[in-house]
């Protein structure tokens, strides 16, 4: 019950939190939405870090380091701290440059005065929403997997599990994923609700704090437990389960290896990224997160992918029904014994996921109210307060959405194929968010057919992989040629991209002046 | 192509071969006693890039970009955003 309270405690810090940082809040919308453009290089960095960490990182890594090995730190880990930096390098800056410049809050803001055309805004709105919710089905269902599996045992009676065979559940006690996933959205609305985008900027910085301190923790804690880091590793090779974990051969292919560099591009089209962008005083601010990212990439993910490994010497085969998102949670569970420890550790996992989750929720609110609501009934219809009060509605709204689809997917979805799916469709966008900042030539029709074409070939393929039943004897995950199903997608909207835009008018002088220096 | 742009493409296109680390593939050697030979090379693979970025960052760093975005300033007063008035 120790570990139960200080998570407990923990979530009633960030409430505490929200309602600090709504203290410092000036009460203009700008403050609320971009903290007044404010945010220097440690909280940059931060909030930055925070936001793309969630629970596909800690929870999804170290399940699919369980099923697929240590191959899972090169695929997204290795990947993203060079990609991810060359984003953040290449078009953070730019974005950053011209939404200082223009005044610009949202995405679809910037790319309807880029492209000079008042559809691509209302093309690209439900479209992002639609990439989006993955991710925040992600965060939820993480978030409640992880809470059952850290609280197994605590209410033996009343959330008693069982197996299809009658056996004993091994999570059977624990508060169930429809709970935990509650909880966690209260306490993430309450503190955006209260400090907008800064609470969210204050509590990434310290919750990216505690998930990395901790993080540290419990692998220190959860090696000892196993005798030390190389007893740990040594199990691993000596089981017959667990040692093909410990390398590539059999597990991933060299096509679909190479071909998930695509997948961190994601990070240039993500929405509540631009937002966070957007927050920065300067361009020098970026400088500690390009250089950063990648060695706080490494400190996060190699404990993890480490104890997924160690989970398949230690754990074995998993029951039927039994999901690899929950590893982590049963291997703090089973292995920390300190009710201290274990709390803390709980806190770490749950501040990874509500980092994301807090600018996720709020990039939503800010694009809902001044792409949709002020763009179709005027900007001065309203207040600054009137305006605060749309995103809030709003963001209810989605997580209410996002809430009842995670109990629905809840012992279906698989985290890190769930998040995969989401970095994909907007890393197929990539090329749009490129070509608005380095090709003049870009038009209008050019981006619109890109969007048009990538939602197309998202829709069809994610279809396929996650919600059409597969034929027997099918890939878990599925593969085009060997290769990830973003590279075709990618090429599909790259080439309409290039195609269209040549095919149509030139943009203006003038909005090229405006936009290029 | 000037040294400034260059110079970090070819870093950076070296990183990308690298990356293909396929003679690690089936390998379960430990390094260190408890890193499998594949993780670790990732792993290093991380602190290059930082490194990478850091060299990046110190010279080639896009400082006409920033002045662009300050001669706002200057200039003309922005268009203002719906939402407020961001340019505080």
């Amino acid at each position: 019950m120790t570990s139960l309270f200080i998570i407990i405690g923990y979530l009633c810090l960030l409430l505490g939190l929200g309602v600090v940082s709504n203290r410092f809040s000036k009460g203009t919308s700008a403050d609320f939405f971009v903290v007044n453009r404010s945010v220097g290089s440690f909280l940059l960095l931060m909030s930055i870090f925070g936001t793309t960490m969630t629970g596909f990182a800690l929870v999804g890594s170290t399940g699919k380091a369980f099923s697929a090995g240590i191959g899972t730190y090169g695929l997204m880990a290795s990947w993203s701290g060079l990609i991810h930096s060359a984003v953040f390098f290449l078009v953070g800056i730019r974005l950053w440059a011209v939404g200082k410049k223009h005044g610009y809050l949202t995405q679809c803001e910037y790319f309807r005065h880029r492209f000079d055309s008042e559809k691509i805004g209302y093309l690209l709105f439900p479209i992002l929403i639609l990439l989006l919710i993955p991710y925040l089905l992600v965060g939820v269902i993480s978030a409640g997997k992880f809470i059952q599996a850290s609280t197994k045992g605590l209410f033996p009676e009343a959330f008693a599990l069982t197996l299809p065979n009658g056996n004993p559940h091994p999570l059977s006690g624990g508060i169930p994923p429809e709970l935990g996933g509650a909880a966690i959205c209260f306490i993430v609305l309450f503190y955006v609700f209260f400090g907008g985008l800064r609470g969210a900027v204050w509590a990434n910085t310290f919750q990216t704090l505690v998930f990395m301190i901790t993080g540290v923790i419990a692998f220190w804690m959860i090696s000892s437990r196993l005798g030390g880091l190389a007893a740990a590793s040594e199990a691993v090779l000596e089981s017959d389960f667990a040692r093909p974990r410990a390398a590539r051969e059999g597990l991933i292919g060299h096509a679909q290896f190479l071909t998930y560099c695509f997948v961190p591009l994601s990070v240039g089209m993500f929405p509540h990224l631009f937002q966070h962008w957007l927050t920065a005083r300067s361009a020098k601010n970026f400088r500690l997160t390009v250089v950063a990212h990648p060695i706080f990439i490494m400190i996060v993910w190699v404990p993890c992918i480490l104890i997924g490994m160690w989970a398949a010497a230690h754990l074995g085969p998993l029951p039927p029904g039994a999901s690899p998102n929950a590893v982590l949670g049963r291997m703090v569970e089973g292995l920390v014994h300190s009710p201290v420890l274990s709390g803390l550790v709980g806190a770490g996992v749950l501040a990874a996921i509500m980092s994301s989750l807090d600018s996720q929720f709020m990039c939503l609110g800010t694009m809902f109210t001044n792409d949709i609501v002020l763009r179709a009934m005027g900007k001065d219809r309203f207040t600054d307060r009137q305006k605060v009060l749309i995103a809030r509605l709003f963001i209810l709204a989605i997580v209410a959405i996002t809430y009842v689809l995670a109990v629905l997917l809840m012992d279906t979805a698989q985290v890190f194929d769930l998040g995969v799916w989401c970095f994909s469709g907007f890393a197929a966008l990539f090329p749009v968010v490129l070509a608005s900042v380095y090709w003049k030539r870009t038009t209008a029709a050019g981006a619109i057919a890109a969007i048009v074409v990538t939602a197309a070939v998202w829709c069809v393929l994610f279809y396929r992989d996650i919600i059409a039943e597969k034929p027997e004897g099918a890939e878990e995950e599925l593969l085009i040629a060997g290769m990830m199903p973003v590279t075709f997608m990618i090429a599909a909207s790259a080439v309409t991209l290039v195609v269209v835009s040549l095919l149509t008018p030139k943009p203006s002088e003038s909005t090229l002046r405006k936009f290029f220096a | 192509m000037k040294p400034a742009v260059l110079l970090p493409v070819l870093g950076f296109v070296v990183l990308f071969v690298l990356h293909h680390d396929f003679w690690n593939w089936a390998r379960t050697d430990l390094v260190l006693g408890f890193l499998p030979v594949g993780l670790a090379w990732h792993a290093g693979f991380s602190v290059v890039a930082a490194l990478f970025w850091w060299l990046v960052s110190k010279f080639a760093w896009p400082t006409a970009i920033e002045q662009w975005a300050d001669e706002t300033d200057k200039g003309p007063a922005p268009r203002q955003s719906a939402i407020g008035n961001p340019k505080s």
